[in-house]
């Protein structure tokens, strides 16, 4: 029965792979696959949560206000749309590129850049939540409620405040796995095998690329609501 | 290469991982209470899940002496009459047959059944069960907050459910309801995670996927399932609350109630149902995917003959479990929608069929010729097959949406659905119950009280749900607290009721030989012999039994064959557990359709 070592081609080669003994994705460590799976069913969760706001917005009596208007600065004597956002969304796509690299150096066992890359990451994003708290007392201040909304369809401050509340709850929730996982890199605790303060199991760098791909994932979805909320 | 040829010794890859580090509890609290070995969770999930089971079976009977004997009973008004129905609902689908099937099944049956040492993640796995039990808890608190629990049906459809005509609407029961399936869902999630990716990472030598047996296969596609489907009640539960809490009008339409309007107005009730039902249709495969992969296996051992067509088998639960995601509107027909999305939804409700008629062939050709022994496992399977045909027949009629409309929220659902997701799933969790029972505690359950249990459980689920088809045909609404008199429902429809409530009452107190049986054979049951049912899966195949902790003892078996090695001419008894090096020179190990199939091709196949 050599045949089943020898390697297949094509289609059939992926089936045989996929269908083989031990590993359905070979070398995919444990925690990454469960991250990636992880992600697909929070996937489905802001999916809906987009769905539920089209729906909403289409099933609202009130007119819907125009996303350039509400969300514009007051800047230099003009109104200036969009603004903050442009530069919220800047942050964030800057701090995916500083968790790619801070991938790469964990991988390189760089400690010291990797951690300060971590850092980097974990402040664009305590900066991304800042001004998102800046944008919700400035729309608080307006009279935006997430029961009302004097600009028109109350649905509007619901689906803002809840989406992109559940979108920040993410980036907070990302900002403290990031500080906790640069201080272990800093300590060298995957290097020295250092059971985890919970589970007693050792890490290894790959806990860094798992936060990235969580880190990733934040920020792809941001793009989404970026686009359907402030740009539609 | 075909899926039921064996690997030969030289053949088997060798190992990708070395051996996990497992956690090793200090502390009797560790080990029994906060404990990390799936087994254990196993247990403790599956306790939780028959507990509360009662206090929903006790709902029932409390539901069902008020159609039985209305206006008999002062305790139960109408009010309370709707609050026993949505905990009855919502506490058997999710917090029973969900918790049990992936989060006891699952955990116990998973790792052992792949080879594995543990699932991969026990920490989180253990918080899985935790955050389970808190759900639960905070669910039975709603029975003691004012205004009892909410009472809104077990959909929950707004915008009556937080509204205050209905039951715990104005007050906290809505609110209690909604938090406890936010903290299941994240419960869920933790243990969902860990039976994926220990099936998909942590299998054993030789263990590739198309020789899993098939209960992995049920349990780990309706655990997908779960992860995509749970997502929607999840954001169903978050809108919902903000509408009762804050004032938003996600769900809510402007409305008026006793007179005043309210501050709702341009929100969706049919987005809600919607969302519902996009998690409430994959929940029904979340409880019978892994009721089929666990009766294939029942009926396999206690058949001595290999599951037929094992590949069909695996296919039609991913088809199954595939389909299942576009079907969810068939639950809506009468909520008002295109006629062209009724076509769709009924032409896919009915393509399902397809596979899952089947996965019931299969089984009745797997019993054909078999050495059938009817054990009190086999006995529940067979019952399970019966019954799921009978429920799911039922399901062509209302998956159509013509034929949907004049049956829909009569006592033909009722009895439909309690056919095919409640008799049936919970027939096969009692003869899983007992098939794996040696195995989880060292000795045999009573056989004699089994059989005892299982006929009354058997005949009295008909004498409960016959009659209630028959009931639904005739008109008779469901939900309804008091009928009162009608033209058109005969009065003798009153004395049908009594026989069945009279009957949900025998069965129910039936139940109590089960339990009796469980908990005397757990102490002073004869010892089991090693593998009772001389079965190939892993699990039997432990150095101790019950399996200690780690499962394999020093070394992690190989797999060599497939799970269905049942019937082998040849072999030292009829069969060949799948850790067993094959003797290629003496034993034929061919299934004996391929066989057949191989002669009527003239030997070249």
């Amino acid at each position: 029965m050599a045949e089943s070592v020898t390697r297949r081609e094509g289609w059939n080669g992926i089936a045989t792979d996929w269908a083989s003994d031990q590993r359905a994705f070979k070398d995919v460590p444990w925690g990454k696959a469960m991250m990636w799976i992880f992600l697909l069913s929070d996937t489905f969760i802001f999916s809906i949560f987009l769905l539920s706001y089209m729906t909403v917005r289409m099933s609202t009596v009130d007119t819907w206000p125009n996303a350039s208007q509400i969300f514009s600065l007051h800047i230099g004597g003009s109104d200036v749309p969009l603004i903050l956002i442009a530069i919220m969304t800047f942050v964030l796509i800057s701090s995916s590129g500083t968790m790619a690299m801070a991938v790469n150096f964990g991988y390189r066992r760089d400690r010291k850049i990797c951690t300060y890359l971590m850092l980097a990451t974990a402040l664009f994003g305590a900066t991304f939540v800042g001004m998102q708290a800046f944008e919700w007392s400035k729309l608080i201040s307006e009279g935006v409620r997430p029961w009302s909304n004097p600009f028109g369809a109350p649905q509007f401050g619901s689906t803002f405040f809840m989406i992109t509340g559940f979108h920040g709850t993410h980036v907070s929730i990302g900002v403290i796995f990031l500080l906790i996982i640069a201080r272990k890199v800093w300590r060298g605790d995957y290097e020295r095998g250092r059971p985890g303060f919970f589970t007693s199991r050792r890490g290894q760098y790959e806990a860094v690329e798992i936060m990235g791909l969580y880190w990733h994932f934040v920020d792809l979805v941001w793009v989404f609501i970026f686009a359907f909320f402030y740009l539609w | 290469m075909a899926y039921f040829i064996p690997t030969a010794p030289e053949d088997v890859p060798p190992a990708e991982l070395g051996e996990v580090e497992l956690y090793h509890a200090h502390s009797w609290i560790t080990r029994w209470v906060f404990c990390q070995d799936a087994k254990v969770i196993a247990i403790q999930y599956s306790l939780t899940a028959l507990a509360i089971g009662m206090v929903a079976l006790v709902l029932s009977w409390l539901m069902r002496l008020q159609l039985g004997f209305p206006e008999a009973f002062d305790f139960i008004d109408a009010q309370a009459y709707y609050q026993f129905i949505t905990m009855h609902g919502m506490i058997m689908v999710i917090y029973l047959l969900t918790a049990l099937f992936l989060g006891g099944f699952g955990n116990y049956l998973i790792p052992l059944m792949v080879g594995a040492r543990d699932m991969v993640f026990p920490y989180v796995n253990m918080l899985s069960y935790w955050i389970y039990l808190l759900a639960v808890l905070v669910l039975v608190s709603s029975f003691f907050v004012p205004g009892g629990p909410t009472g809104a049906g077990w959909t929950l459809y707004p915008p009556q459910a937080i509204l205050s005509g209905t039951p715990g609407g104005a007050e906290w029961g809505i609110i209690i309801m909604l938090a406890s399936l936010a903290l299941f869902i994240i419960g869920f999630t933790m243990g969902g995670l860990n039976y994926v990716v220990t099936v998909l990472q942590a299998r054993t030598r030789g263990m590739t996927l198309m020789r899993m047996p098939l209960t992995v296969w049920g349990i780990f596609v309706a655990t997908i399932l779960a992860l995509l489907a749970f997502p929607a009640l999840f954001v169903a539960a978050v809108m919902m609350g903000f509408d009762k809490l804050l004032g938003t009008s996600f769900f809510m339409p402007a409305i008026v109630e006793m007179g005043a309007q309210l501050k709702y107005g341009g929100g969706s009730p049919i987005l809600f149902q919607h969302l519902f039902w996009f998690f409430g249709h994959p929940e029904v495969y979340i409880v019978a995917l892994p009721a089929f992969g666990i009766v294939s296996d029942l009926i396999s051992v206690h058949a001595r003959r290999n599951i037929f067509g094992y590949r069909m088998m695996v296919w039609a639960i991913v088809i199954i479990g595939g389909l299942s995601f576009i079907v969810w509107a068939h639950h809506m027909y009468v909520s008002g929608m295109h006629p062209y999305f009724g076509f769709f939804f009924a032409t896919t409700t009915l393509i399902i069929a397809v596979p899952t008629a089947l996965k019931v062939y299969n089984w009745v050709l797997t019993l054909w010729r078999g050495n059938i022994h009817l054990t009190v496992p086999m006995l529940f399977a067979i019952g399970f097959i019966i019954t799921f045909v009978n429920g799911g027949i039922t399901g062509l009629f209302l998956g159509n949406a013509v034929v949907d409309v004049p049956l829909s929220d009569t006592m033909f659902v009722v009895a439909h659905f309690h056919m095919v997701m409640g008799v049936a799933p919970i027939l096969v969790i009692m003869g899983a119950i007992y098939h794996w029972f040696p195995l989880m505690t060292g000795r045999m359950y009573d056989d004699r009280l089994g059989k005892v249990h299982f006929w009354i459980t058997f005949l009295g689920a008909y004498a409960i749900f016959l009659p209630l088809h028959y009931l639904g045909l005739l008109g008779v609404p469901r939900r309804y607290f008091e009928m009162g008199e009608t033209s058109f429902i005969p009065p003798s429809a009153a004395t049908l009721n009594e026989f069945v409530t009279v009957m949900a009452l025998i069965v129910g107190f039936s139940q109590l030989v089960f339990i009796f049986n469980l908990v005397w054979s757990t102490f002073w049951g004869k010892a089991a012999e090693r593998n009772p049912w001389k079965a190939t899966t892993l699990e039997w195949q432990t150095p101790e039994m019950p399996p200690g902790h780690g499962n394999f003892g020093d070394r992690l078996p190989i797999v060599y064959r497939w799970a269905y090695a049942y019937g082998i001419p040849g072999a030292p008894q009829d069969y060949l557990p799948q850790n067993v090096p094959p003797d290629l020179a003496r034993v034929d190990e061919l299934p004996e359709e391929e066989k057949r199939h191989k002669a009527a091709a003239g030997g070249h196949a």
